[in-house]
């Protein structure tokens, strides 16, 4: 139905041009579903794109061969590819909010397509929009044709852009990272719906991601896209249970799944012995009623209502919950950034509740708290270089000279694996996994005895992932530090946590040992979630 | 103190190397800076260099053309234009200089702690300043002269009060969206105090569009305080000045002496143009993420 | 019904505002160093009518009390008044207001139907020939004073080349006014059908017109550039371009639109320059509006006239604000809820 012969997209940039597909070949049967899985910059996007001839300015298709039911894409003129976009391929986006038009109601903008490919008359265009909606089950679809984007959840928003994709029953769907930025449980609900338009339709979709899980579950076959080149291709069993080719190997094995170890996510030739790992019976930090309330336009908020939990000396204890579930208060709130409305934070026995945030930076327990953050790139000062990064923290807590400092900084560096010669760098000349390092090295440059990572991994890609999540515990048993986890991905947690404790809405709602939580959770909440979460493959061993 | 005996040298070639960089970059840029420096070297020197004095009329030679004798012309009194306009430059720049330095250090800390604390702080700076801007700018400036008196002083409060809102908006906007960002996060749990967090860590992050605002600001700082005295405001005849030797030249564009008006016109347009240009490229230069 | 509260709830606000600007207002007039009744009684005043000023206008007592009446005066619509016309400076501005009006709507037509266009081509080709004749004309646009490019235009199109009548006023004094209905000249002319004045009185706007366009030109269509480059890279488009739409739907029915909303917004900043260049404009080709009444005035430090023009302004101002920011409502859904 389409094949693809040496594709090969470049960009011109200030830097000269530059090949972001080079030479990629691929063929899609009808009723088919392909996954191209890659790292962030292999070119897995701009390989869709190109198909679609919506190359953002700069982008040029240099040689290529690609014919989809006889017509060849390449070659086409822009007003065949204006009648063929969203008639015969149409194409779903990552971030569903900002891929509408922020001020045009949602069943206008359905419209607009039914219009444009005549599957709409200008009196009955109202009538199959909302038919469009109730086909992506959009409840009360006629209300819903009035809205703004603005007014729509994430979710529902993924729903308009599906509508809009289908609404001229295209042959051809192209998913690009459709669920970035959804939570796990509207991801799995969007993800099903795709599942099901497709079979139900005939159609052939190519999805696009990064999750490996994901495509494993919804995807027929599978291409493994590396710096602008298909690696391997293959059905999805074969290349995930079997794979042939070095990065794929690397690629599944750094993935987090059922049943690894941290050590076993990295390549075989940098696995060294796991470092031993016993956390004591000694509480360290103890969480008990803690509320926040915000003041809403509606009346107060409350954030975080009344929560307990308990950290031991050397333990990691996962905080896992969706988006807005009180998470980050909560790890504002114990990190003392935030005061709590009400409640103790117990740390060695002292109430950090009763010294005021405000004051906390002077506070001499101020170095026994340190936190790593989500974003590195935001977290670090883009006018400081990354010793003075490192160094920060020095220059405020301790007495040290000028010289001990930076004796201090080169410890440190080599103690995350930050090459000394990037020390006099800036943050954006700075790779993510760098920069990750030196937000770990500042972290604990004051020896605190205890650490809340605020899903330090999240923007990294699954390679560099599974360097950081190893360095974490090996300086867990090293400094002996406790941890408090703060994540939305349970493998992760399963992975590095020894307790965990799930948040909705603001409350606890199942707490308890890892295996005994993931294995057998007792809150319908928690099992929704583990159910969402896609299970990544498993790599046979005897390949 | 700590802070500046502990800065290392090599960051300094560093940054000397980036304007050095940007400046091979982009002549504009270059152009914007040597234009730039000529306009403060004749601020300086200018009554220094110039041939005749600007003040000294000379009957005889009323209302010449440009030539070798006088290369911009004598006005109508026979003073010489040429002389006028040089000696001009230091009074237009010092308004222009004295007047956005006011307000950038009255918006800078107003809009910081009220972009940083919030509160009731943010609440009634912002109704000032809405006041002001409820104003057109120029007729508000003309207001303030007039109630507070005829002179240079209060020509330099009255541009510095029109401009605030500026400043202080920017500001606010720049500190406020850096108030919870990771960095100043971070710098707090590296036992910064918020004062420490507010100066060091998130303010000099908001200097790069800053620094294109006061470029942008001279220019308009110029043209402000030009247009007052243009409409007989502030600078007095026989001063020379820019706007008011336009406005004196003007009465004679109709018969056709061109040059009473145009060359100072010109100078002023210079002056706020280079301005202009400089705004860019300053940006490039002090925007680290340019540094590679 | 739900539209209607975000523009109520603006309207609201606006009224802070107008407190503001008379307290401004009055503080200018009675509050700074120097004594208020020699300054309202006019540079030709002596002792004994100084203080017939000061005990007409009150200013025997306190402060707190001064405000009220000056508030109670400006409730009646009186503004004092104008030592050089003799007249209540109210019935001077309201005379002379359409005039001002008029060349400020003139130019603001004239800029946006020249500068949004350009913008949006600017935009839609960066790096081309538009593109930069967009840059130049906006670095020069906002480089040059506006006093000094009409009389540049002066000396090219009236004194040089012919085209235009000789800059003083309104009219050419060989024409009689039109009867006035509204007090613009071009609409009054036409309505009453005489196209000779009103082919005179366009001649005469016109260099005035294009010398306040040219420098509100600038802002108008920088923006516009901006914006509709922020509009056409942004995810959206994207999505419009897969669904196949039109490049004319997407450019005007998509991006245009979006874009035209940090446009409108920055109208309220054109309108405060536009506002304060007018003062100079008119004083360049003699226009009687009001702009050239506050520098006559200013002239003869006739300062009751000066503090009447410059609330007068304000209040237009806040006016203009105010119908910016009620079509901005009506364009743009999300308002009224971004708060919440």
């Amino acid at each position: 139905m389409l094949t693809i012969k040496d594709l090969n997209v470049a960009f011109r940039t200030r830097r000269g041009i530059v090949d972001a597909v080079k030479g990629i070949s691929l063929e899609l049967g009808t009723g088919e579903t392909l996954g191209i899985v890659g790292e962030s910059g292999s070119g897995k996007s701009v390989t869709s794109y190109a198909l679609m001839r919506i190359l953002d300015a700069g982008g040029t298709i240099k040689a290529a061969d690609v014919t989809y039911s006889g017509i060849d894409l390449a070659k086409a003129t822009e007003r065949q590819m204006g009648d063929i976009r969203g008639r015969e391929i149409s194409m779903i986006f990552q971030n569903p909010r900002a891929a509408l038009n922020p001020i045009r109601k949602v069943g206008h903008q359905i419209e607009d397509v039914l219009r444009r490919h005549n599957r709409a008359t200008r009196s009955d265009a109202k009538a199959k929009a909302i038919e469009a909606m109730e086909a992506v089950k959009i409840r009360d679809a006629a209300s819903r044709y009035e809205a703004y984007p603005f007014e729509l959840s994430g979710g529902m928003c993924q729903r308009i852009v599906i509508a809009i994709a289908l609404a001229c029953d295209p042959r051809l769907l192209i998913a690009d990272e459709p669920t970035t930025g959804l939570d796990i449980t509207t991801q799995k609900a969007v993800m099903d719906l795709v599942a099901e338009l497709i079979r139900d339709r005939g159609m052939s979709a190519i999805v696009i991601t990064h999750d490996l899980g994901l495509a494993a579950q919804y995807c027929d076959r599978i291409a493994v896209m590396k710096d602008g080149v298909i690696v391997e291709t293959g059905p999805s069993a074969e290349v995930f249970g079997a794979p042939k080719h070095a990065y794929t190997q690397r690629l599944v094995d750094a993935t987090p799944r059922l049943g690894a170890t941290t050590r076993s996510l990295l390549p075989a030739e940098a696995r060294t012995p796991e470092p031993l790992h016993r956390p004591s019976d000694t509480p360290l930090l103890e969480v008990k009623s803690l509320v926040k309330t915000f003041a809403g336009k509606s009346g107060p908020v409350q954030a975080v209502k009344g929560i307990s939990f308990m950290v031991r000396e050397g333990e990691t204890v996962g905080l896992v919950g969706e988006s807005g579930c009180g998470k980050s208060t909560t790890s504002s709130m114990v990190v003392r950034l935030m005061d709590p409305t009400s409640g103790q934070i117990l740390f060695a026995g002292e109430d950090l509740a009763k010294a005021p945030a405000a004051g906390f930076a002077k506070d001499p327990r101020r170095s026994k708290i340190q936190m790593v953050f989500q974003d590195a790139t935001d977290s670090l000062n883009p006018r400081h270089t990354a010793a003075r990064a490192i160094e920060e923290p020095l220059r405020q807590m301790t007495r040290d000279g000028g010289k001990a400092r930076r004796e201090r900084v080169r410890d440190l560096a080599h103690l995350v694996g930050l090459p000394q010669h990037l020390l006099d760098r800036f943050p954006h000349q700075l790779s993510g996994g760098q920069k990750a390092r030196v937000g770990i090295a500042r972290a604990i440059a004051v020896d605190p005895r205890f650490l809340i990572l605020d899903e330090p991994t999240a923007a990294l890609d699954v390679s560099i992932q599974a360097v950081v999540l190893n360095l974490l515990v090996d300086l867990r048993s090293r400094l002996n530090m406790s941890y408090l986890f703060v994540s939305h991905d349970l493998n992760v947690v399963r992975l590095l946590c020894d307790h965990v404790v799930v948040m909705q809405n603001g409350a606890i709602v199942e707490s308890g040992p890892v295996a005994t939580v993931m294995d057998a959770p007792t809150n319908p909440y928690t099992a929704s979630l583990i159910d969402a979460a896609p299970q990544p493959p498993v790599r046979q061993l005897a390949a | 103190m700590s802070t500046a005996a502990a800065a290392p040298a090599a960051p300094r070639q560093s940054t000397l190397g980036h304007i050095a960089y940007v400046l091979k970059d982009n002549p504009v840029t270059m152009l914007a800076f040597a234009m730039f420096a000529v306009i403060i070297l004749t601020a300086f020197i200018g009554p220094l260099i110039a041939p005749y004095d600007p003040l000294a009329s000379n009957a005889a030679r009323a209302l010449e053309a440009p030539s070798w004798d006088h290369w911009f012309g004598t006005d109508n009194l026979g003073r010489d234009v040429f002389s006028r306009v040089l000696v001009a430059t230091r009074l237009d720049l010092t308004i222009s200089v004295a007047a956005v330095a006011l307000s950038f250090i009255a918006g800078s800390v107003l809009g910081a702690a009220a972009g940083y604390w919030g509160g009731w702080l943010d609440a009634a700076l912002s109704r000032i300043l809405d006041t002001i801007m409820a104003f057109p700018l120029f007729v508000l400036a003309m207001g303030i002269v007039a109630a507070m008196g005829n002179t240079i002083e209060n020509i330099i409060y009255a541009t510095a009060v029109i401009n605030l809102p500026f400043y202080a908006r920017l500001v606010r906007a720049e500190v406020n969206i850096r108030r919870n960002a990771g960095f100043a996060q971070a710098a707090k749990l590296s036992g910064n105090s918020d004062v420490r967090v507010l100066a060091l860590h998130i303010f000099p992050n908001a200097l790069p569009p800053m620094m294109v605002q006061i470029s942008l600001n001279l220019g308009w700082a110029i043209l402000n305080a030009a247009g007052l005295s243009f409409i007989g405001l502030g600078v007095r005849p026989p001063t020379p000045e820019w706007g008011i030797m336009v406005a004196e030249g003007a009465n004679f564009i109709v018969s056709g002496e061109w040059w009473l008006a145009f060359f100072p016109g010109m100078a002023l347009v210079l002056a706020v143009f280079t301005f202009n240009l400089l705004g860019d490229g300053l940006r490039d230069m002090v925007d680290p993420r340019r540094r590679t | 019904m739900e539209r209607l509260k975000p523009i109520l709830t603006r309207i609201a606000q606006a009224i802070p505002v107008v407190v503001g600007v008379v307290v401004i207002s009055f503080v200018l007039t009675r509050a700074l160093p120097g004594d208020p009744a020699v300054f309202f009684a006019g540079a030709a005043a002596d002792a004994a009518s100084i203080e017939q000023v000061r005990s007409e206008l009150g200013l025997d007592q306190p402060l707190p009390v001064q405000f009220l009446y000056y508030v109670q005066d400006l409730a009646s619509g009186d503004l004092g008044n104008s030592v050089s016309t003799g007249q209540p400076v109210a019935t001077d501005l309201a005379r002379r207001l359409p005039a001002s009006l008029e060349l400020t709507l003139a130019a603001l037509l004239l800029s946006c139907s020249i500068a949004v266009p350009l913008g949006v081509l600017a935009a839609t080709r960066p790096g081309s020939w538009v593109d930069h004749v967009c840059r130049v004309l906006v670095t020069t646009g906002v480089s040059m004073p506006t006093f000094f490019t009409g009389i540049l235009l002066i000396y090219v199109f009236y004194y040089l080349l012919g085209w235009a009548p000789s800059p003083l006023g309104r009219l050419d004094f060989m024409y009689i006014e039109p009867d006035r209905v509204t007090g613009f000249f071009l609409i009054d002319a036409a309505l009453v059908g005489d196209w000779e004045t009103w082919l005179a009185a366009l001649k005469q706007l016109a260099l005035p017109a294009i010398t306040l366009a040219l420098f509100t030109m600038a802002p108008i269509a920088r923006m516009t550039r901006a914006a509709m480059l922020a509009a056409l890279s942004s995810d959206f488009i994207r999505t419009a371009r897969a669904a196949g739409l039109t490049r004319r739907k997407i450019l005007y029915g998509y991006a245009l639109r979006n874009a035209l909303l940090p446009v409108v917004t920055t109208l309220g900043m054109v309108f405060s320059f536009t506002l304060g260049a007018n003062v100079l404009v008119e004083k360049v080709f003699a226009w009687p509006g009001i702009g050239s009444y506050a520098v006559e005035a200013l002239v003869a430090s006739d300062y009751a006239a000066v503090q009447g023009f410059v609330l007068a302004m304000a209040l237009l101002f806040v006016a203009l604000n105010l119908v910016i920011d009620i079509a901005y409502a009506a364009i743009d859904p999300r308002i009224g809820f971004e708060s919440q």
